[in-house]
């Protein structure tokens, strides 16, 4: 049974605002036969509707559709949903399945979600977080991105964003959404919900992966000169550019003492880093207070040897975090080069 | 061992991380653990002076975070290390913080 599953189990959150179609695009990816090996946590059976789904009842927050997918209801804490699960699975009471999705509610922050993960000293050990799928509503994003924090939180922090309802949508406006998303998160994958998101949430890192092979090293061409507009308040996004070589030791000193005080407001932090004593770059990213592991990477994507850093913050002044940046790397490197902030006025 | 939670080898902290395949890290060789170690104290009382606090490494496994008057507290690693240092100094350390980039633009000229 120890061979059947992946020793780090991929956990995709599904997020995004209330009404934004989160609910339809799971029951969809219930059904599908793609997903014939997942187990996906929900909120409530009753809004999913899995009567005609349903093969076998496991017990009572947990069932088996005709797909293969194991379906969960979390009742209490999400981290004990998670363990019961790894335990049935240890035990072979549950089919061995490979990866998990799990369904936030539409107000949710997600990074507990994430955190959960990461700080649990069982779940840790044998899940990984693959990403964050956000839910965007073509019809009514413009609204409600203007008018609460939560969906601006969760576009922030996505690794790949849905456009859902765009067939009813009018004419223009997924340009239009799309343009005011990237304002907001700068590198992730869009698609729409009638496209084949089930093959992207395989493994959203594997976007990541691609992305870091393009010219810029982001999903997109230029991540940089962005910032988000009225819409969004105080929610900016920046890339932090270095000409320079960053020192490892002081970069990993400054972010963890940024991220401890700010964590909450640096909604999202990926860079590729020109690390002093390195002949290739390290990617780094991280969501809130919680930071991948670096990856070094196997060559330079192009041939822009700078480093770039791209913030995504909530109500911080970018001159504060470039001043600080460079206050920071001068404690440890040999050579201090010229870096700047690249911005755009909306 | 995680001083948090008390579990064996259960902490990878992003800037220690375990070494494999694509990961970066500077734990693989010993040698290199260790003058990583050394520099990272170096660095971080540079800025923990500022607060009245300086941090030394304790048998190469965890760090010894004090203050002027010998309050000491072992951290684990940089993951632990601000929480700890607030804790300490009874107050918030931001890296953004004017009088803090001032003090260490200012060392750097002088």
């Amino acid at each position: 049974m120890a061979d059947a599953f992946p020793a780090f189990t991929p956990v995709t959150l599904l997020t995004g605002f209330l009404g934004s179609g989160k609910t339809t695009l799971l029951r969809r990816l219930l059904a599908d036969p793609a997903l014939c090996n997942a187990a996906v946590l929900i909120n409530e059976f009753g809004e999913v509707g899995l009567d005609h789904h349903l093969l076998e009842r496991i017990d009572e927050d947990m069932v088996l559709l005709q797909s293969g997918c194991l379906c969960c209801t979390v009742r209490g804490e999400l981290v004990d949903a998670i363990r019961d699960l790894h335990s049935k699975r240890e035990r072979g009471i549950v089919p061995p399945f490979d990866r998990i999705i799990i369904e936030s509610t539409g107000l949710a922050d997600p990074f507990p979600v994430l955190s959960t993960l990461k700080a649990d000293p069982v779940l840790r050990h044998h899940f990984r977080s693959s990403g964050v799928l956000a839910t965007v509503d073509t019809v009514n994003a413009g609204t409600q991105l203007a008018a609460y924090r939560e969906p601006i939180r969760q576009v922030a922090v996505a690794d790949l964003l849905v456009l859902t309802k765009a067939d009813i949508a009018e004419a223009g406006q997924v340009a239009r959404i799309t343009a005011m998303i990237r304002q907001i998160n700068p590198d992730a994958p869009i698609v729409l919900a009638s496209d084949d998101v089930i093959s992207l949430l395989e493994d959203t890192t594997t976007c990541r992966a691609e992305a870091m092979q393009s010219p810029g090293g982001f999903y997109c061409d230029d991540p940089g000169p962005v910032l988000a507009g009225e819409h969004s308040g105080r929610i900016r996004s920046f890339v932090l550019v270095s000409e320079g070589t960053i020192d490892w030791t002081a970069f990993g000193i400054w972010l963890t003492m940024l991220l401890n005080r700010h964590g909450d407001r640096i909604l999202r932090v990926k860079g590729i880093l020109n690390i002093e004593g390195e002949d290739f770059p390290v990617a780094i990213h991280g969501v809130q207070h919680l930071v991948h592991t670096p990856v070094h990477m196997q060559s330079w994507p192009g041939g822009d040897r700078r480093s770039r850093i791209v913030f995504i913050v909530d109500g911080i002044e970018p001159a504060a975090i470039e001043r600080s940046f460079d206050a920071f790397n001068r404690l440890g490197v040999t050579q201090v080069a010229p870096r700047r902030i690249e911005e755009m006025q909306p | 061992m995680c001083s948090l939670c008390g579990i064996l080898g259960g902490n990878e902290h992003w800037a220690d991380a375990v070494a494999r395949p694509g990961v970066y890290t500077r734990t693989a060789e010993r040698i290199d653990r260790r003058r990583e170690r050394a520099r990272r104290v170096a660095i971080a009382n540079r800025v923990l002076d500022a607060f009245g606090l300086s941090i030394s490494d304790w048998q190469g496994s965890s760090f010894l975070l004090s203050t002027r008057t010998g309050k000491t507290e072992i951290i684990e690693d940089l993951g632990h290390l601000w929480p700890a240092a607030e804790r300490l100094a009874g107050r918030p350390l931001d890296p953004l913080a004017e009088t803090l980039l001032d003090r260490l633009e200012a060392n750097r000229h002088g």
